[in-house]
């Protein structure tokens, strides 16, 4: 038994009694206590209470009762996401030592199922960027690399994947922070369909794009995490009232022969690493071997996505963000007894918030104003209805749509952080997705050529048809274990300290 | 022209509750200047016979059964307020002193 197993490995191991979760959960802080210094991916550890969750799970085990089959896996949890008495900043310092005090339901699903929770990641502010470099709490770095970025927002979640720290992680996705980390990690992130995974306790960004997913090393491993956390929440109005699909089925299936996989044409092209491009097109070739047959697909309103997105995600944030107001909860600043409720409130807004969170709340605020409402807001609104036309559109072609997730892989800290509009490109062909509430994977696909860093591969399924991601991502991670001899994660530098 | 002046940004700045200084409110307005120019593309292909979406997947007057369900104890709503007082939030003064 290694840390660098995958999940279902441990899971096996754990069941066949060769190891005791306590020594699991041990083994994986001793692994944090080595490397995180260096990568930065936990906000905080509960060492504590992980050691208690996983004494339970060994309890439960000795005495013959059934578990679920991750009862007793580790995981890190994006700090988006309240755990009861546990800090939870969003890498913001508004909410700095804030504790809530409930558990979101994707954190009493997974108490349920016996995984034992190892602490909080690291995140670009309230979720609000693409390489973590938003974080109030300085930058996650990436285990490939350690001058570049893991991605973002879940930078921390990938990053402790891909560092071994963790074999399972959560993150959130608005726009792509579950699969660009994923994609630059070389690991496995996948957004669920809209509704799939309750949104109760994920500390709101944008209401109607938020959605929390599962993050793994493997296929098969998000799959069972996904089955964990899915399903319907009363909590959640927005909840989807349907059967979880068959996601950990799926991913083990690996048969796509008679499937159409269509590749959308505007994800691609100029604006797109080589590497990139022929790392996402030996893949395809993977695909073909399988027996899938390829399809090529147009959907001209994408081209829009980027656009509209900016102004309806900073619109709902501007919204949601009113609630860090200095009354009910976080930081206040300039409260001598002398100052009004709004002044106070205006200085601790200023102190709190982040530059990049600034800029989004102003950018709503605009485009929300009466006089500007339906020349940006509302049009941005017309355009989500379009690009759900063309993904309907595609759909009736294929059974999936393919892409790169993201149009680089990992580039340097501080490279893009003083331009807005080149960090918003890292988005490109995430976001889509988000616009229209289909579920999203990405998975790696190999190296590219001119960096040796990983290259993400998108597949984009119907409403609740997650488990297409599953059948199609599990069949082409196969093909490709096979031709590199290795998981792609053996390729990366060994971190110092690391066992 | 610039598309949205450093006055327009001070003023949403108020209307958002930030205070910024004069160097933050600089670099905001040219920032939001670019972005601006940027975002507003989504009008190309906005045209008035396009209906509107709000959310991906509508899901439309979602209600739970009235029935009295356990919630947070006072103290437990409270336990992350800056100030409290009398199992109440406690607020700087909102009124003037005239």
């Amino acid at each position: 038994m290694s840390i660098r197993d995958n999940a279902w490995q441990m899971s096996e191991a754990l069941h066949n009694k060769e190891i005791s979760a306590v020594e699991l959960a041990n083994d994986h802080f001793d692994q944090i206590s080595k490397v995180d210094k260096d990568v930065h991916a936990f906000l905080y550890l509960d060492k504590e209470g992980a050691l208690a969750q996983a004494k339970e799970v060994d309890k439960k085990r000795a005495a013959g009762e059934k578990l679920s089959p991750l009862a007793g896996v580790p995981l890190a949890l994006k700090d988006v996401m309240t755990q009861r008495d546990i800090p939870t900043t969003c890498g913001s310092k508004i909410l700095e030592n804030w504790r809530p005090p409930y558990d979101s339901t994707v954190v009493t699903k997974l108490k349920d199922a016996g995984v034992v929770i190892l602490g909080k990641t690291n995140m670009d502010e309230f979720a609000m960027g693409s390489s973590t470099e938003n974080s109030a709490f300085g930058p996650t770095h990436n285990p490939w690399d350690l001058s570049r970025i893991p991605g973002g927002s879940g930078g921390g979640s990938a990053a402790s994947l891909a560092a071994f720290e963790a074999p399972l992680a959560i993150g959130t996705d608005t726009g792509g922070s579950i699969r660009q980390p994923a994609a630059v990690t070389g690991t496995v992130g996948v957004k669920p369909t809209y509704g799939g995974v309750s949104r109760y306790g994920l500390v709101a960004f944008s209401s109607s794009l938020d959605q929390a997913g599962p993050c793994a090393r493997t296929v098969l491993d998000t799959a069972l995490l996904h089955q964990v956390i899915a399903g319907y929440d009363p909590k959640d109005s927005t909840s989807i009232n349907q059967a979880v699909p068959d996601v950990v089925a799926a991913a083990k299936k690996l048969d796509v022969k008679g499937m159409k996989i269509g590749i959308v044409k505007q994800l691609s092209g100029d604006g797109y690493q080589k590497g990139v491009s022929n790392k996402f097109n030996d893949a395809i070739a993977e695909l073909v071997k399988l027996g899938a047959e390829i399809v090529e697909v147009s959907c001209p309103n994408f081209e829009y996505a980027l656009a509209a997105y900016y102004l309806i995600a900073p619109s709902e944030c501007s919204s949601n963000l009113a609630r860090f107001d200095s009354i009910r909860f976080g930081l206040r600043v300039g409260d001598d007894g002398i100052k009004s409720a709004e002044e106070v409130m205006n200085l601790t807004r200023q102190a709190g918030f982040g530059r990049e969170v600034k800029r989004r709340i102003i950018l709503g605020t605009y485009a929300l104003s009466s006089g500007y409402y339906d020349a940006y807001y509302g049009s941005a609104q017309k355009v989500r209805t379009l690009i759900k036309q063309d993904f309907d559109n595609a759909f009736t072609k294929c059974d999936v749509l393919v892409s790169p997730t993201a149009p680089t892989t990992a580039f340097k800290i501080g490279e893009k952080s003083e331009d807005p509009l080149a960090m918003y490109l890292n988005d490109i062909a995430t976001i889509p997705v988000n616009m229209a509430g289909i579920g999203g994977m990405s998975l790696p696909c190999g190296l590219a050529e001119e960096d040796n860093l990983p290259v993400g591969f998108q597949i984009m399924a119907p409403a609740m048809k997650d488990d297409r991601m599953y059948l199609v991502g599990g069949a082409l991670e196969a093909a490709l274990l096979s031709k590199w001899g290795k998981p792609i994660l053996d390729f990366a530098p060994i971190l110092a300290g690391s066992k | 022209m610039a598309a949205i002046s450093r006055d327009e940004v001070a003023n949403l700045a108020r209307l958002a509750r930030i205070s910024m200084s004069d160097a933050e409110l600089d670099h905001l307005a040219g920032e939001m200047d670019v972005i601006l120019g940027a975002v507003a593309r989504v009008q190309e292909v906005a045209s008035a016979d396009v209906a509107p979406t709000s959310h991906p997947l509508a899901v439309n007057n979602v209600t739970r059964e009235d029935v009295v369900t356990t919630s947070l104890t006072p103290a437990q709503a409270l336990s992350g307020a800056p100030a409290s007082a009398e199992q109440r939030f406690k607020v700087p003064q909102i009124l003037g002193e005239e």
